[in-house]
């Protein structure tokens, strides 16, 4: 099994006809993800590598059946597209987008409020690389190849991390049941939390390694909860102990501006309630090795 | 984006936030006019510089005369300001703010945040003003008031009279806190602020209720729909490094270090700077070439990195996703022999896409390349590289 998505899910893509979102329907189609529609107000009406386009996600979704969503929308609208997902029924979005505005995603996330907890829509970024469920299917942007299917979960919040954390562990023979990218934002949807929810359901999940970063609270959250509630084992590792203070180290949520953000902080968090601390970045996939031998 | 103090003051004055009368100047001669205009009997004159506790490093002068306002000028302007929030090289100072300096009673604390945890702004006020937020809440923090906005609706004026009571003002100076907390608060919203402080928020004898210092910084994700705000930028204050950066769109933040650093990705990068410091060594800067890493921005990056003296070995780090190896290493050669990079060691580690042909056009442009395989090689041999170049 995996979590969020597989090789049935079906998938819509807004924003189908730019070129970025062009080129990765391209890519997740290969890899053997079902996507069904795209949705480019105007453009509705034709088709784009052989998946049909809408001028609306309410259309897609009542003429396909999408279930889950990507967005490759310029900044100034990924909001109102994510929204605009939320309300037609899709119930996950995975919005790529780098650069949206912290205000219009704290009026998304109020947005949200407005469905009832069972039946409000999971999101994943902004500014992520997305999902993947290694052999089955791709919501994302990431390169396919370095994963290999398995049973470790992988939740991070910079992409190319992710990566790195995924071909080490590939090199060491270790797949991946499911890799979350929850993005580098100061106001994101998903959290750490919601899917090492999903992950502890899972069946085919044995343990998980999870990737922070400096900048708010995601990770002690996320530790805390693990203790009380979680029951594989966690590898935890966070990126920026070099990072000085105040400074926006790239992603716009990565800025050490109070207390519990830096990441010698957040390491000893993760210490405090039973993770075990990859000791750099470069042995997330020994640490990970050694602590699937021992459980 | 930060903004100096007077800018604030303009965006708060014009959402109904009453200041003390004030203009900027931009030499000792134009500080004594704008005192002139002003009237009154006392000013200050303060540096701008985006940074705060500039007071307590001589920034802000007081002056009962003209002389004295020339003077404190001429004192300030030209040189680069210290403050215990600048760093040991400070920033420079080439505007100042004269402002008419009328007795207050008393001192308040007002401030905004994105809060990320509630994804709300938080407004926080205290009746300790004048001293830094972080010494107020360890101080008194039981004296620390606090209201959260609800995003879909906005700050409310109960919300506003609440603070204002538990300030302890009086009738007439609840309805002017009032005024300004609620006007505060639309200069945030409307503009794309992630922080606006107000410190102090003065009480005066005759119950007026005027922004004394403000600060504000903006989102740069929204600067796009601001122009007001971007027309405001300073690129004096910012380290010239960065701003060459900002002119590429390369994400850029100089360090102390020796190791130059050229990465894909801002989680990425992170990792790198700190697996340097691992093996033995230090970052010189920060550098997220973005997920393309296309070959002209290589170069780009080459350039500014190298422009730094203190790099004695640059570390390239790239781990090509949709990009190839082939790609980015064909862009690392050209862009080393366009710059005619000599003298300082490279350590070049490629991953991902076609890593095999990536490190083979390596290997055979004749270019004394070190290569790594891994995150961890590519640290040490940076490191290495640089205390053999020492």
């Amino acid at each position: 099994m995996s979590i969020l998505i597989d090789e049935k899910t079906p998938i819509l893509v807004q924003g189908i006809t730019g070129d970025k979102g062009s080129f990765h329907t391209k890519e997740m189609i290969d890899y053997g993800s079902n996507v069904v529609a795209g949705v480019t107000p105007g453009k509705g009406g034709k088709t784009h590598h052989g998946v049909p386009v809408f001028n609306t996600v309410r259309e897609a979704v009542r003429e396909t059946g999408a279930q889950a969503s990507i967005t490759f929308v310029a900044p100034a609208f990924c909001a109102d597209a994510i929204m605009e997902a939320a309300d037609s029924g899709v119930r996950l979005i995975c919005s790529i987008t780098d650069g949206i505005p912290a205000q219009d995603m704290m009026r998304v996330k109020r947005y949200f409020l407005r469905f009832p907890k069972d039946r409000r829509p999971m999101l994943v970024g902004p500014n992520c690389a997305g999902i993947i469920s290694p052999g089955k299917a791709m919501l994302g942007i990431m390169p396919g190849h370095i994963y290999k299917q398995g049973a470790v979960g992988l939740i991070s919040r910079s992409g190319t991390l992710g990566y790195e954390a995924a071909s080490q562990l590939k090199a060491l023979g270790i797949g991946i049941s499911t890799s979350v990218g929850i993005g580098g934002d100061p106001i994101n949807g998903s959290s750490f939390l919601d899917h090492l929810v999903l992950f502890d359901k899972d069946p085919e999940t044995e343990a998980v390694l999870i990737i922070g970063e400096i900048g708010g609270p995601q990770e002690a959250e996320a530790s805390a909860w693990i203790k009380e509630n979680f029951s594989k084992p966690v590898i935890g590792f966070v990126a920026g102990l070099t990072a000085p203070k105040g400074r926006r180290m790239g992603h716009a949520g990565a800025i050490i501006s109070a207390t519990g953000d830096s990441a010698a902080e957040k390491t000893e968090i993760m210490k405090s309630y039973g993770l075990t601390v990859a000791p750099s970045p470069a042995e997330f996939g020994s640490t990970v090795a050694k602590v699937l031998q021992s459980a | 984006m930060d903004v100096h103090e007077y800018q604030a003051k303009e965006i708060l004055a014009s959402h109904g936030v009453d200041i003390p009368p004030g203009t900027v100047a931009f030499s000792p001669d134009q500080a004594v006019y704008a005192a002139t205009e002003l009237g009154g009997s006392h000013w200050v004159v303060k540096a701008q510089i985006h940074a705060g506790a500039r007071g307590k490093a001589g920034g802000v002068k007081l002056c009962r005369t003209y002389h004295e306002v020339q003077q404190a000028a001429r004192d300030l302007l030209g040189k680069r300001l210290v403050t215990a929030q600048t760093g040991p090289e400070g920033k420079p100072v080439q505007r100042v703010y004269v402002e008419v300096a009328d007795p207050f009673e008393r001192e308040i604390y007002l401030g905004y945040v994105l809060d990320r945890k509630l994804e709300r702004v938080r407004v926080i006020a205290s009746k300790h003003g004048g001293m830094d937020i972080e010494e107020i809440a360890k101080n008194t923090p039981e004296e620390l008031l606090q209201v959260i906005v609800e995003p879909a609706v906005g700050l409310q004026q109960f919300q506003a009279r609440e603070l204002a009571f538990q300030l302890g003002l009086n009738l007439k100076q609840v309805s002017r806190a009032v005024k300004t907390i609620m006007g505060a608060y639309r200069a945030f919203r409307d503009n794309d602020a992630t922080m606006l402080e107000i410190n102090p928020l003065v009480v005066t004898k005759d119950d007026k209720v005027l922004a004394l210092d403000a600060k504000m910084s903006f989102d740069d994700n929204a600067l796009f729909r601001r122009r007001n705000i971007v027309d405001m930028n300073d690129p004096s204050q910012s380290d010239p490094r960065e701003a060459q950066a900002l002119e590429h769109a390369l994400n850029y933040i100089g360090l102390d270090g020796e190791i130059g650093c050229i990465v894909n990705g801002a989680g990425l990068a992170m990792a790198t700077m700190d697996m340097i410091k691992h093996a033995g060594g230090n970052p010189a800067n920060f550098l997220d070439v973005g997920g393309g890493a296309s070959p002209e921005r290589v170069a780009t990056a080459f350039r500014l990195v190298l422009s730094d003296r203190r790099v004695k070995a640059v570390l390239v780090n790239i781990f090509a996703g949709i990009n190839r190896c082939d790609w980015v290493a064909q862009g690392v050669v050209d862009a080393v022999r366009a710059e005619k990079i000599e003298g300082v060691p490279l350590v070049v580690r490629l991953a991902g896409t076609n890593v095999e042909a990536g490190k083979k056009i390596i290997a055979e442009s004749g270019i004394p390349i070190i290569q790594a395989d891994t995150l961890a090689e590519a640290a040490e041999r940076a490191v290495a590289a640089y205390k053999g170049a020492k």
